[in-house]
């Protein structure tokens, strides 16, 4: 039986207690305590479904070690959308853009364009596909999802929102 | 019909959307139940060889593991593949369905046992301790090879490896050669493709308190459950699957998955069990578009009038038959393109070999042809001294044109004005020699003719049934997978429309085979159009009924009264109504139906002729024109798409938002079909089985999808809408190849896929790496 490590860490702000595997990713880690809104779609960090935010940063947590994040803060898509206005207006954009077809790769995309915007990201079409091009998706051909992150990006921009 | 929508075309929110952006949405492996266990598959470590025997004692022994299962475990372990038609097609069209190893092995994917352990990697320990007694055999990987006499036999089951033949002929195609003033002939391979949807199969089983087994998988074919029956021994009554919304489809959810599986493993343990698939197994795995040998050989007159198209089809079917012959069917007639063709003659085979089994797959069968066809095109232009679009111009078919086998498809062709459309846009300015950094710019336009709705002999039907809820909303039921194209909702959307509703004011029901009505499968491009036609017609009957009883209340014939804005009102004076909710109160009140089913079915036809196939085989088709730009650069071969054009007739878009997001979806789908998407297959072995080795395209990768979308109200589906799914993706891979011919001048190294930069160089350099 493999060695289980207990961590401590603030999960979509609640602080929690996780027994893991020493092994395990801080994405199973998350799927066993049923935040299920982190997808996986390779595991082995190519396809970017399973991105969260890591003390801010976006991160594949399929890549990331369970272990090695005592301490640390996480954030999902789901959590994100019930505590931070900015994602909880990207969410609503996705609906309104049409940028969700199967849905399976969006939470991921959600979190990557999130932080692009809080770390001021500009409305700016490239700059935005450059950022998202860690996560794929299959559905959309990728229009509808670069609109809805420039839609708030503008909206932050013209002062609607903050970042 | 209706003349002032006010709901049907408009980019309304669907139902699901919201909760899916909001992570709330649960997919088949968002779900656990007490005492659960997992499933896992051995998989064949051969991709030929006899299975001489399997050894599982020492699996069995293995604490925490409840059950190994082999052939002889299952009750039924071979049947006839079913796809959810409603009719008893036979006559080739059906093949063995096998669930676990037997005889021979037939590829890696071939399932050799099953476990069932409490956890994962428990199960993996219990699958490395199965011994298999393998004899390796020599195999055949290529079906030109697999069809000659004496070729290694791929199924203990088949004399030949041989799955169907079948022909087209028109005119008379030898004496037509003599009257072409130009012809050219050209040998084109295309790769197997694959879905590379971003949720992998999986799912749930579990016994309920009758016994039935319950399955919550996510599957593009819910009918499935028949077979499962089958294969268990059991009623249809005893299987369910409360299906779920898949990540994504495109045609590999189509074939049956992991329900089996599960339905053998829940029996053996009587545990709740829980089997996913990894992405190396779902790569490895899951059936591909069928790579496809094609010969081509195109006459036309000095003046660009094509006469001859002589087309010859090899296809690599693979382990198994799944829906090769439907999908060869789709690839024989769609083979001499959306142009007026004489004298035609089509011949298709498709062969056993030990590669992963060949299936659907977005397009099932025409993007292939389409891509040698449409290099064809550009080849006879060059040889002709006309430009591409003139020589599409001067061909396409028209309204009234018929097939080659004779049936004159009945809705709209919209090719003319979308090549125009096409042509206006990618060339609005004069296209540069090259790019400021040196790379050469080239320009290409492709066609295509795509069916929706499936082969009209499999007499295709679908459900949908609706209640009134005393409140005034509204539930819709439909046996409808849900694969992200937005299926459900467009139901709704029609619904609301029809009595007057908000969007919101209709819940769907889905995807549960015991609760709600069968509707057939999400596959051939066919929701739209056969669900969406009995959901009109289920709206219909509601409709009725609730005017009748208006008309009872208001004093005023049906004939005078309209339903809107949640209102029955009389047309000359709207001030003269009742309340929606008021006139479902009466007509429960009076003992009246408040919930009701229909039934919309195709055009039926009789199994044609595989000799000489005529007449109709689809409901119908939907046509589509892209445009492309790329950059070639020189030195490395390395190219990059500058611009992409996606023009469609969707007939009428029910849903805009769901529609554009078909068209972009299906370009960029495609895209990299021909170029990057390469599974890298070595005698049966998958060498391309992740996503850093099988590419596709990222958001940085392609640029944004220009879509034109016409709406003749020229189709089939409910307000004229055609479907849009499949045909979104066909004639964009040829469109990028021949842009790069057009870039770098020459046709060398660009008709056997993959096409990549090293050919391409090489084609620049005159090093012809294709013969």
């Amino acid at each position: 039986m493999s060695e289980k490590v207990k961590i401590r860490l603030k999960v979509n702000g609640e602080d929690v207690t996780y027994e893991v595997d020493a092994h395990m990713s801080l994405m199973r880690a998350l799927r066993e305590h049923y935040v299920w809104d982190v997808k996986c779609g390779c595991e082995v960090g190519e396809c970017g479904t399973c991105t969260v935010l890591l003390d801010g940063q976006a991160v594949k947590s399929c890549l990331t070690l369970a272990a090695a994040c005592d301490g640390h803060e996480v954030w999902t898509n789901k959590g994100l959308g019930y505590r931070d206005p900015l994602t909880a207006r990207l969410q609503e954009a996705f609906v309104e853009c049409g940028s969700v077809q199967c849905g399976f790769c969006t939470p991921g995309m959600i979190v990557a364009g999130a932080a692009y915007l809080k770390h001021g990201g500009k409305a700016d079409r490239a700059a935005i596909k450059n950022i998202i091009s860690g996560n794929l998706c299959r559905c959309t051909g990728y229009v509808k999802i670069v609109d809805a992150i420039y839609l708030v990006a503008k909206e932050i921009e013209e002062g609607r929102l903050t970042a | 019909m209706k003349k002032n929508l006010k709901l049907i075309g408009n980019p309304v929110p669907r139902h699901d959307a919201l909760a899916k952006a909001k992570g709330e949405q649960l997919y088949s492996d968002d779900w656990v139940m007490p005492n659960m266990l997992y499933g896992k598959v051995l998989r064949s470590k051969y991709p030929a060889a006899i299975l001489r025997g399997i050894d599982t004692s020492k699996a069995e022994a293995l604490p925490g593991v409840h059950a190994v299962l082999t052939a002889k475990d299952v009750p039924h372990n071979e049947d006839i593949s079913k796809f959810g038609q409603m009719r008893d097609v036979g006559g080739g069209f059906e093949g063995l369905y096998k669930v676990l190893a037997t005889g021979k092995i037939r590829s890696k994917s071939e399932a050799i046992a099953l476990v069932a352990a409490e956890t994962e990697e428990l199960c993996e320990e219990a699958c490395k301790l199965i011994e298999v007694d393998y004899e390796p055999t020599e195999g055949v990987y290529d079906p030109r090879e697999a069809l000659k006499d004496g070729a290694y036999l791929v199924s203990s089951e088949d004399a030949s490896n041989r799955i169907m033949r079948s022909k087209i002929e028109c005119g008379d195609i030898d004496a037509a050669w003599a009257q072409c003033d130009a012809i050219v002939e050209g040998d084109y391979f295309t790769t197997p493709h694959e879905h590379a949807y971003i949720e992998t199969e999986g799912g749930m089983g579990w016994l309920d308190e009758n016994g039935v087994i319950t399955l919550r998988v996510g599957v593009q074919v819910l009918e499935h459950y028949r077979t499962v029956a089958k294969i268990m021994g059991l009623q249809h009554t005893k299987v369910r699957n409360m299906s779920v919304p898949m990540g994504g489809g495109f045609g590999g959810k189509e074939d049956i998955t992991v329900e089996t599986y599960l339905a053998l493993l829940v029996t053996k343990t009587r545990r709740p069990v829980k089997m996913i698939w990894s992405r190396e197994e779902s790569l490895e795995t899951h059936a591909k578009r069928h790579p496809e040998y094609l010969h081509y050989k195109t006459g036309a007159t000095k003046d660009g009038k094509i006469l001859a198209q002589e087309v010859s089809i090899v296809m690599d079917g693979g382990s198994y038959t799944y829906l090769t012959p439907w999908v060869q069917m789709y690839s024989t007639y769609a083979a001499a393109g959306p142009y007026n063709t004489p004298n035609v003659s089509i011949v298709s085979e498709s062969a056993f070999t030990n590669n992963t089994f060949s299936s659907a797959n977005r397009g099932f069968g025409g993007p292939q042809v389409n891509f040698a066809h449409e290099r064809q095109m550009d080849k006879l232009a060059q040889k002709l001294g006309l430009s591409p679009v003139e020589l599409r111009r001067r061909n396409l078919m028209h309204n009234g044109d018929p097939l080659p086998t004779g049936f004159i498809p009945q809705g709209h062709n919209a090719l003319p004005e979308l090549l125009e459309k096409v042509d206006k846009a990618l060339n609005a300015s004069p296209k540069p020699e090259r790019l400021p950094d040196g790379r050469k710019v080239g320009r290409s336009i492709a066609c295509a003719h795509t069916v929706y709705g499936r082969l009209t002999f499999m007499h295709d039907s679908s459900r949908v049934s609706i209640r009134l809820e005393l409140d005034g909303s509204v539930t819709l039921r439909a046996g409808v997978p849900d694969l992200g194209g937005g299926q459900a909702s467009s139901l709704c959307q029609i619904v609301a429309e029809e009595l007057g509703l908000d969007i919101t004011d209709v819940h769907p029901y889905i995807m549960d085979t015991h609760l709600t009505p069968l509707s057939g499968t999400t596959t051939a491009t066919r929701q739209l159009y056969m669900s969406g036609n009995a959901a009109l017609k289920c709206a219909g009957v509601m409709k009725g009924r609730l005017m009748e009883t208006a008309s009872g209340i208001l004093g005023y014939p049906v004939s005078n009264l309209a339903m809107g804005d949640h209102k029955i009102y009389l047309v000359n004076d709207p001030a003269v109504n009742i309340p929606f909710v008021k006139a479902v109160a009466n007509l429960s009140n009076d003992g009246g139906e408040l919930e009701t089913i229909t039934q919309f079915n195709a055009p039926f036809t009789e199994v044609p002729d595989l000799s000489n196939i005529k007449g109709q085989l689809n409901p119908d088709l939907t046509y589509t024109c892209h445009g492309v730009e790329v950059a070639v650069d020189e030195e490395t071969g390395e190219f990059e798409i500058l611009r992409i054009i996606a023009a469609i007739d969707a007939g009428k878009m029910i849903n805009k938002n769901s529609c554009e997001g078909q068209v972009e979806g299906g370009a960029i789908y495609h895209v990299f079909w021909p170029t990057h998407e390469d599974l890298k297959w070595e005698k049966g072995i998958t060498r391309a089985n992740s996503f850093s080795t099988y590419i596709m395209p990222t958001a940085a990768d392609v640029p944004d999808v220009e879509t034109i979308i016409l709406e003749s109200g020229g189709g089939l589906g409910p307000y004229g809408a055609k479907g849009v799914g499949e045909p979104s993706d066909n004639s964009i891979a040829p469109a990028v190849v021949n842009a790069i011919r057009d870039a770098i001048g020459t046709d060398l190294n660009l008709n056997l896929m993959p096409v990549t930069p090293e050919k391409i160089l090489n084609a620049i350099r005159g090093v012809d790496m294709e013969h």
